[in-house]
């Protein structure tokens, strides 16, 4: 598959999920809306990562550093989170 | 004054340190901006009912539109990457060129939207804020002008370095990929922080 | 001690030295060499812990007597505030890595700079801005907040410049994050060939370590200063329960930044202190793999136990009982450092230099300071100490007996290579005594205190607690005295001290290869190392 093409590809895709989103909360309340909203996202930011900003072709390193943020981020969710509602 | 050496033996060690050194700045900024999605996700906790009712106050398809323009944007983002790649100046540039206006599109429809929520009363400015009765509504409305605004500078700042990018690279033959590169991840995570913020801040229910 | 009259003539390496690269004042301003942005945060971090010191000698000051005759409540209170924003952010924070890392990560690993060396210089100008702010917040009349700006008080009812420090801490963040950015990607991409991740200095792990910190926790204290900015300027209302905010969600922002921030004042001096060691000890360091481990494990296992700043706060028990166990997790990477330590000294042939004593004061203070670190955390404990001078005790002894220890090691063992200068080894020693001997004159009265029940933040206690704060402003004094010392020896030393050579403690690493003070662009060829790091074995043998 060309390159381009590939890019097009994600893109409809992207576009794809954003319709997918609107009609998620369209559909569904409460914590499944929120868990459709907050999984389309991340599907739609692991497309972007993974191809837009090319973490395909790079080194594991180079990865792991593209997504250490998203993991700290959890874990101020994880245990902030707790904090409130243990 | 003393002349700087460079700290790099060859290009492919001075590539490697450019992209990770950018990773790492985008690590910086999805930090940033995930303390104010944690205050989000708090003030939702704390008032889950008032919270969904105010989120449907915003205009789900200005968002909605927005939200394929800077997808859009994103894709032209990656072609002008594509495009140096291949030594293609002058193709980059008209890919940056486009990015750029894409990006421009986007603050334009956002500040319709922000104008339409000043005459509606929605947005907690000086004058904006008549219809903004209860306290949590005003938090909510707060919460989306700080990130929402935060955004928009990231993107200013974005649409500034893509134009100067294309203006350096429009008669150019062969171009160097690494700036095309560095500046294309830049827009692909203002990208990614809208790509949360829209159902975050407009599709709660 | 030498006593010529004469000053030692400049040597021929002091001429072609990074120092003489350029004399003129824009040479320096604007130069893009590590070594000398190294000396501009030297300087700048020092002016502000005379700065910060000063606040400090205050608030001993107005202890002296249970009644509040030096200043008043406000002024109490500004006092004490200004001393901590300004030690943590403008000293402590950029203390090692901004000086020592600066200057010795590239030298270390056998590279001519840092990977961005127009980001480093920028790194400065932007701590020097965030600086201004700072005084500019003094001139104003300073702030009542304590360091740790707890939300209602700072947003809602504090008094004086709290959007103007808080915009200085905000403006120095960044520079936190460019030298923490340029770090990693120094350590990943510069290593000459041969430096191997097995072959590192021990304090280039902790700095590696440490920049992850910068990089992961300094843009959360960012957004958070900014939310109490915008709560005071437009009443944004996230930490206003009247509002529907919340005040804790501003304490769970501030501590994920600031417990591992205290982690950013404290790893880089575990770095020196391995390398202080093992020169001392003429040995190995002993479990290499695990001390550099263990700074990595600190740096991620740091973010997971910010709640034990909040047992008190209303936060679930669960949670508090998480973060305690926690909590006792992230002392064990600590701990394997000290016996490791212990194990390197032990049957080493050492030699009773001034970086020795340090670091032996530095061992002993860290022990207490982290005992107490476990004692505190234990959930029942904590209510009774919380907000007590056995709080302010403990965090002293790891931030001011470990770090600042550590820095002036660090100093007293680097400056022969930094300055190309030798210094009278005895006023090291008696230095690096008065320091030991006036910490803990300083600061052991007030574990005492805060175990009978004195708050912090108060300047008008009961009577009886009057022996032990006269004890401790006393200490104050003698510890005031001994950090000034140094600088009377050292500055002495410039002009008069005998050169050093390239290596005048005998010891390993790719710095003491270069000449002292080291050429403009560190190294004439790129080394290649075949060694193991610390294979002072080797030498002996071959001697
Ligand atoms: C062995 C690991 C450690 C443990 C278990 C520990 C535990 C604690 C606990 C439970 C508190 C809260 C006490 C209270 O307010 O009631 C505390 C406060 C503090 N600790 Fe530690 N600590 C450790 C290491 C460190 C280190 C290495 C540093 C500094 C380099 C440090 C600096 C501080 C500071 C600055 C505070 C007080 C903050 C404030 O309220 O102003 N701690 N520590
Ligand atoms: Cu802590």
């Amino acid at each position: 598959m060309s390159v381009t093409r590939l890019l097009v590809l994600t893109w409809a895709a992207l576009l794809l999920l954003l319709a997918l989103t609107v009609a998620a909360s369209f559909l569904l309340v409460g914590p499944p809306s929120l868990a459709a909203g907050i999984g389309i996202a991340a599907a739609k930011a692991a497309l972007i990562f993974w191809v837009f900003m090319h973490l395909r072709e790079d080194t594991g390193l180079l990865r792991v550093v593209a997504i250490a943020a998203f993991a700290w981020l959890g874990i101020l969710f994880a245990l902030g989170g707790l904090a409130y509602l243990g | 004054m003393t002349e700087s050496v460079s700290p790099y033996t060859d290009r492919r060690q001075r590539h490697a340190a450019d992209m990770m050194g950018m990773y790492l700045f985008l690590g910086t900024e999805i930090m940033l901006f995930g303390g104010l999605f944690a205050a989000m996700a708090l003030t939702r906790l704390q008032h889950p009912a008032e919270y969904v009712a105010h989120s449907r106050e915003l205009h789900l398809w200005i968002g909605a539109w927005n939200t394929v323009i800077l997808l859009t944007s994103s894709l032209f983002a990656a072609l002008a990457v594509h495009a140096a790649r291949e030594g293609a100046g002058r193709a980059a540039a008209r890919w940056l060129g486009a990015t750029a206006a894409f990006g421009l599109g986007f603050l334009a429809l956002k500040a319709t939207e922000y104008t339409l929520e000043f005459r509606e009363g929605l947005l907690p400015v000086t004058g904006g804020d008549g219809a903004l009765s209860e306290p949590v509504q005003r938090l909510f409305m707060h919460l989306y002008l700080v990130s929402t605004g935060l955004h928009a500078v990231h993107l200013t700042i974005g649409i500034c370095v893509v134009t100067g990018l294309a203006w350096r690279l429009r008669r150019a033959e062969s171009a160097r990929a690494i700036p095309v590169e560095i500046t294309g991840l830049y827009w692909h995570l203002i990208d990614v922080v809208w790509v949360f913020l829209y159902p975050v801040l407009y599709l709660a229910r | 001690m030498s006593t010529t009259a004469e000053p030692p003539a400049e040597t021929e390496e002091e001429r072609v030295s990074y120092f003489r690269s350029g004399t003129s004042l824009r040479s320096w301003l604007l130069t893009t060499d590590h070594k000398r942005i190294a000396i501009l945060y030297l300087l700048s971090i020092t002016f502000f812990f005379f700065v910060g010191g000063l606040a400090a000698a205050l608030v001993r000051a107005d202890l002296m007597t249970p009644a509040p005759d030096l200043m008043t409540n406000e002024g109490y209170n500004r006092a004490f505030s200004l001393h901590g924003i300004i030690m943590v952010w403008f000293f402590l924070i950029p203390s090692i890595p901004n000086t020592f890392g600066n200057f010795l990560i590239p030298l270390m690993i056998g590279a001519r700079d840092v990977a961005f060396p127009r980001l480093n210089l920028l790194s400065w100008y932007i701590y020097m801005a965030g600086g201004l702010f700072a005084l500019a917040t003094l001139v104003l009349g300073g702030v009542d907040t304590g360091w740790t700006f707890y939300t209602p008080l700072s947003s809602m009812y504090a008094n004086g410049s709290v959007v103007l420090v808080a915009t200085a801490v905000f403006v120095t963040g960044f520079s936190s994050i460019l030298t923490g950015l340029n770090f990693i990607v120094t350590i990943h991409k510069l290593r000459c060939p041969g430096m191997t991740w097995g072959r590192l200095p021990l304090f280039i792990w902790s700095h590696y370590a440490t920049s992850i910190i910068l990089v992961l926790a300094t843009p959360v204290l960012a957004i958070t200063l900014a939310l109490i900015a915008a709560e005071r300027l437009f009443g944004l209302g996230v930490f206003n329960p009247a509002l529907g905010g919340d005040p804790l969600l501003f304490q769970h922002l501030f501590w994920f930044y600031s417990h591992p921030a205290v982690y950013i004042m404290v790893l880089p001096a575990l770095g020196v202190i391995s390398e202080l060691v093992a020169a001392s000890a003429r040995k190995p360091v002993f479990g290499y793999e695990f001390v550099a481990g263990s700074s990595i494990a600190i740096a991620v296992i740091g973010f997971l136990v910010w709640g034990h700043h909040m047992f008190v706060s209303g936060q679930s028990v669960y949670a508090s009982a998480i973060f305690s166990f926690l909590s006792l997790v992230v002392a064990v990477p600590s701990g394997i450092k000290v016996y490791n330590w212990t194990a390197t000294l032990w049957k080493g042939h050492i030699a009773l230099d001034p970086p020795f004593l340090f670091a032996m004061g530095f061992i002993g203070l860290f022990v207490v300071g982290g005992l107490t670190g476990l004692v505190l955390t234990m959930l029942a404990v904590d209510v009774h100490v919380h907000d007590t001078y056995f709080v302010v005790a403990h965090f002293h002894y790891i931030m001011v007996g470990g770090t600042v220890s550590a820095f002036f090691g660090a100093l007293h063992f680097w400056w022969p290579k930094i300055t190309g200068r030798l210094y009278p080894l005895a006023w090291g020693r008696v230095a690096a005594l008065l320091i030991f001997i006036g910490f803990n004159l300083t600061f052991f009265p007030q574990f005492l205190l805060g175990y009978m029940g004195m708050p912090r933040r108060y300047h008008v206690y009961p009577p009886e607690f009057q022996v032990l704060n006269v004890l401790s402003s006393s200490g104050a004094g003698v510890l005031g005295a001994a950090y000034l010392l140094p600088f009377v020896y050292l500055l002495w030393s410039l002009r008069n001290g005998a050169p050093a050579g390239p290596n005048p403690w005998g010891a390993t690493g790719l710095e003491w290869t270069v000449a002292s003070p080291p050429p403009e662009h560190n190294f004439a060829e790129i080394p290649e190392v075949t060694r193991p790091p610390y294979d002072y074995e080797i030498e002996r043998h071959d001697a």
